[in-house]
């Protein structure tokens, strides 16, 4: 069909300038893609491209530094808050970020996150929760939900000898040091707008020396899960979300009066 | 006598699953025999090789640059493979989804429409087996009865009613000889 | 007894099944993953203990203190994850008891890759972790050594109250090959005089590895260095090929060993007298074989997939007497046996030398290619 001039030259959606021009490895329907773009979009919207540095982390997001057009690092299996530590305190008027997986913050990395978060470290943490390992090929992580099978807990997840899963919002929301804690869901397009607003508000936090945020994002891994990335979107609907509730964990007063 | 062969195609072509039955045939026929695949993060990007050695004596490296034979199941693994089969070896091509001809001319070329067969045979996963049938055919390396046993010992029982097929689908293979 | 056609990785894991091993402590890594996505299934199914930890570093401290009971118990990791479980491994070396390590090398240094590598010899082989321990560590080439050296890791582990290591890489992980399993060994029933059990019975004991008297410490490590010279004298494995009348050696352990067993098939083929010495012991060193070779041939070919770490111990072993040359590939690549074999024509064309060093003369070599 051909279309006319002004049709053509209506852009409604372009790539963010933080987003590289490559092809990502990512498998088709992953939402890692989703997370990227929308942190990409906030860096854009708040001009904070050239000031920002990432810490890619270890799991399937290790090449995020091919994906983001800025300044980027990348860190050993869970000390991304630990890297963004030593990063943020030598240059602490740029914008520092870390983005990891389930894995890699609350397996390995619990100490560095929980460390970090206690300490109060003014940087931003974008957690993908997707309830496995992705990059091994789909092992039990953390937050693997009880009875789910993965390739390492080939009968489904046993408490009784694999125990529970963890909930990192919850539990960082406790430590003074957070000033910005929150959980959202990449499974729908409105949930991703307020991914998105949350993302913002994590920057938001930094921007005015406000301390630690995360946003942690809940997550899909259709290959790992076996599933289409559609019914896997359902999954994480319908088993994650009631396991894993969406909503604001901590919010410092300070960060609760920023106006976006 | 040493004999080497890489299997290369897209995931899901059973490219894997072809090699390792070649290496329980071989194993079951007394040899020694080694299969070794591509493995990691390639693997997502779709392409999957393998390459088994059957070998009258104990194996030293399970690589080879030049293989004496050759599955290419897609374009990407012809023009991968094509230059590197030892000269006088043998490349089967499955002809359904390669869209240019074999420029060698020193290897003997076995063109298969592998997909086309095994459709014929009312089951597009039986692919793998029709060219693995043209190798043996073309191949002095196992008898395809080899392979055959090997099918029937190594496959799970629940899937056991598909044998006669897979025989099926290895002669109708059979039947391609490089011209 | 039957042959099975079993992924390395999984055979390794089997193999320690029926060695009797009762708790398996990991963390996914590839190329080693399947070892233990392998135990996962099999140890509960046998009411054995298996636990993927939250990193390495509890991993192998689950393995310390499980091992503290003087049952078999057993790790298993790759290159990195390695690097981390070091600091318990010299826990464990400095309490004197048993345990089974297994490395699937990677390459590296850093993330690196999942390609098959061997740039963890000097991790394992000359320390990695603090203070002076030698850990017991066994190359297999093949995946029916591989299941044979998991065992044998175990007994030597008891014998010896020490760390054994099994250390393969990508490639014999992932590579299928017919193996013989051994027979399932019966569970151990009774324990060592130091193992902690509680202490109904008999006389309270305490492990640890703490000394702050210098001198008992000095103690202890006396007893480890002479627990060491017995391994040496008894435990020294190697294999040899076409030996009997070699003018001329290659050497090389595991993987490089095989690729330089197809190499010097070709070289004797054009009617090169070429041997192989293959160790399958890496510690205890295989040094008086290496000695003893210096007196009959014309030249030493090492072969690595590393920048020449076992090097070092083929030059002390042969103390600069006999021309040695070097050849590796690194970073996740396995040499082709074509190279190996231009490198013995090189070597066997000469002219030789004791003079400088065989790796900087590799690399004045492959500096002009690139
Ligand atoms: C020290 C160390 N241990 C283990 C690994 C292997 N490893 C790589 S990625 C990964 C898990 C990643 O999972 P996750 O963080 O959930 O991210 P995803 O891939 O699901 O996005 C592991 C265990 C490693 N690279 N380093
Ligand atoms: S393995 Fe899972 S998390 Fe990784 S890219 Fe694929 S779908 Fe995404």
């Amino acid at each position: 069909m051909a279309l006319n001039e002004s049709e053509m030259e209506t852009m409604v959606y372009e790539r963010p300038e933080a987003l590289t021009n490559g092809i990502t490895h990512y498998c088709p329907g992953c939402t890692h893609g989703t997370a990227h773009r929308l942190i990409a979009e906030v860096i854009d919207e708040m001009g904070l491209r050239d000031k920002t540095i990432g810490v890619a982390s270890v799991g399937c997001s290790v090449f995020a530094y091919n994906y983001f057009d800025f300044d980027f690092v990348q860190a050993p299996h869970g000390r991304a808050p630990a890297m963004a530590t030593g990063v943020k305190r030598v240059l602490p008027d740029r914008i520092v970020m870390t983005y990891q997986g389930d894995g890699d913050l609350a397996s390995i990395g619990m100490a560095e996150i929980v460390h970090a978060a206690a300490r109060g470290e003014n940087i931003s943490v974008f957690f993908l929760n997707n309830a496995n390992y992705g990059m091994t090929g789909g092992q039990m992580a953390p937050t693997t939900l009880p009875g789910q099978k993965t390739t390492s807990s080939p009968n489904g997840r046993d408490v009784e000898t694999q125990g529970y899963p963890i909930k990192v919002s919850e539990l960082l929301s406790t430590l003074d040091g957070a000033s910005y804690v929150v959980r959202r869901s990449l499974h729908d397009a409105k949930n991703i707008r307020l991914a998105k607003k949350a993302i913002r508000m994590a920057f938001e936090t930094q921007v005015r020396g406000l301390g630690f945020s995360m946003v942690e994002l809940l997550s899909i891994c259709p290959t790992n899960w076996g599933m289409t990335p559609l019914n896997s979107l359902q999954w994480l609907e319908e088993k994650m979300v009631p396991y894993y509730p969406l909503g604001d964990y901590k919010v410092h007063p300070a960060v609760a009066e920023i106006k976006i | 006598m040493q004999t080497e062969i890489i299997i290369a195609g897209f995931g899901g072509q059973g490219v894997l699953f072809a090699g390792q039955l070649l290496a329980y045939a071989g194993m079951d026929e007394g040899k020694n025999v080694t299969w070794i695949p591509s493995y990691g993060p390639e693997m997502r990007g779709g392409t999957a090789n393998c390459t088994v050695i059957v070998s009258d004596e104990e194996i030293g490296s399970p690589l080879v640059r030049n293989p004496s034979a050759v599955i290419a199941m897609n374009r990407p693994s012809l023009d991968k493979y094509e230059d590197q089969v030892k000269p006088g070896g043998v490349l089967v091509v499955n002809a359904s989804i390669v869209d240019r001809p074999v420029n060698r001319t020193d290897i003997k070329v076995v063109e298969v429409d592998a997909n086309g067969i095994a459709e014929k045979l009312g089951d597009k996963r039986m692919t793998n087996m029709v060219l693995l049938g043209a190798l043996l055919a073309n191949l002095p390396v196992l008898p395809q009865a080899a392979i055959e046993k090997a099918l029937k010992g190594h496959l799970p029982e629940r899937h056991h009613k598909l044998l006669p097929k897979n025989y099926e689908a290895l002669s109708e293979g059979a039947k391609h000889k490089a011209k | 007894m039957a042959r099975e056609l079993m992924k390395g990785n999984e055979a390794v894991a089997e193999a320690a099944v029926r060695a009797g091993v009762e708790a398996y402590f990991g963390y996914p890594i590839t190329p080693q993953t399947e070892l233990l996505e392998y135990m996962s299934r099999r140890m509960p199914e046998l009411g054995r203990a298996f636990v993927q930890a939250e990193s390495e570093l509890g991993a192998i401290n689950m393995v310390y203190g499980a091992a503290c009971t003087g049952k078999r118990v057993m790790s298993s990791s790759s290159s990195p994850g390695v690097s981390l479980m070091l600091e318990g491994i010299s826990y464990i070396a400095g309490t004197e008891i048993p345990m089974v390590m297994v490395d699937v090398m990677r390459g590296g240094p850093g993330l690196g890759n999942i390609a098959p590598a061997q740039a963890d010899y000097n991790q394992m082989v000359h320390g990695g972790g603090h203070g002076d321990y030698r850990p017991i560590v066994l190359a297999p080439a093949s995946v029916q050594e591989s299941v044979d050296l998991t065992v044998l890791a175990f007994d030597l582990a008891d014998k010896y109250r020490s760390v054994a290591v099994v250390l393969t890489d990508g490639s014999l992980g992932q590579m299928m090959e017919p193996c013989e399993l051994p027979p399932m060994q019966p569970l151990k029933t009774s324990f060592p005089e130091w193992s902690v059990t509680g202490s109904e019975g008999r006389e309270r004991r305490s492990l640890s590895s703490i000394n702050l008297d210098p001198s008992m410490q000095e103690e202890m490590n006396f007893r480890l260095m002479r627990r060491w010279q017995e391994v040496e004298a008894n435990e020294v494995r190697y294999k040899e090929y076409f030996m009997d009348d070699a003018q001329f050696v290659v050497t090389g352990f595991g993987s490089s060993g095989r690729v330089a067993l197809t190499a010097v098939r070709a070289a004797r083929a054009e009617g090169i007298k070429v041997g192989l010495i293959r160790p399958i012991t890496v510690n205890p060193f295989p040094i008086k074989v290496y000695a003893e070779i210096v007196k009959k041939v014309e030249g030493i070919l090492v072969v690595e997939m590393n920048a020449g770490q076992m090097l070092e111990d083929v030059l002390a072993a042969t103390k600069y007497q006999t021309p040695i040359e070097f050849f590796a590939r690194m970073g996740g690549i396995v040499p082709f046996p074509d190279e190996v074999l231009n490198e013995i024509h090189r070597m066997v064309k000469g002219p030789l030398t004791t003079e400088g060093h065989p790796r900087d003369r590799w690399l004045n070599r492959t500096a002009h290619k690139k």
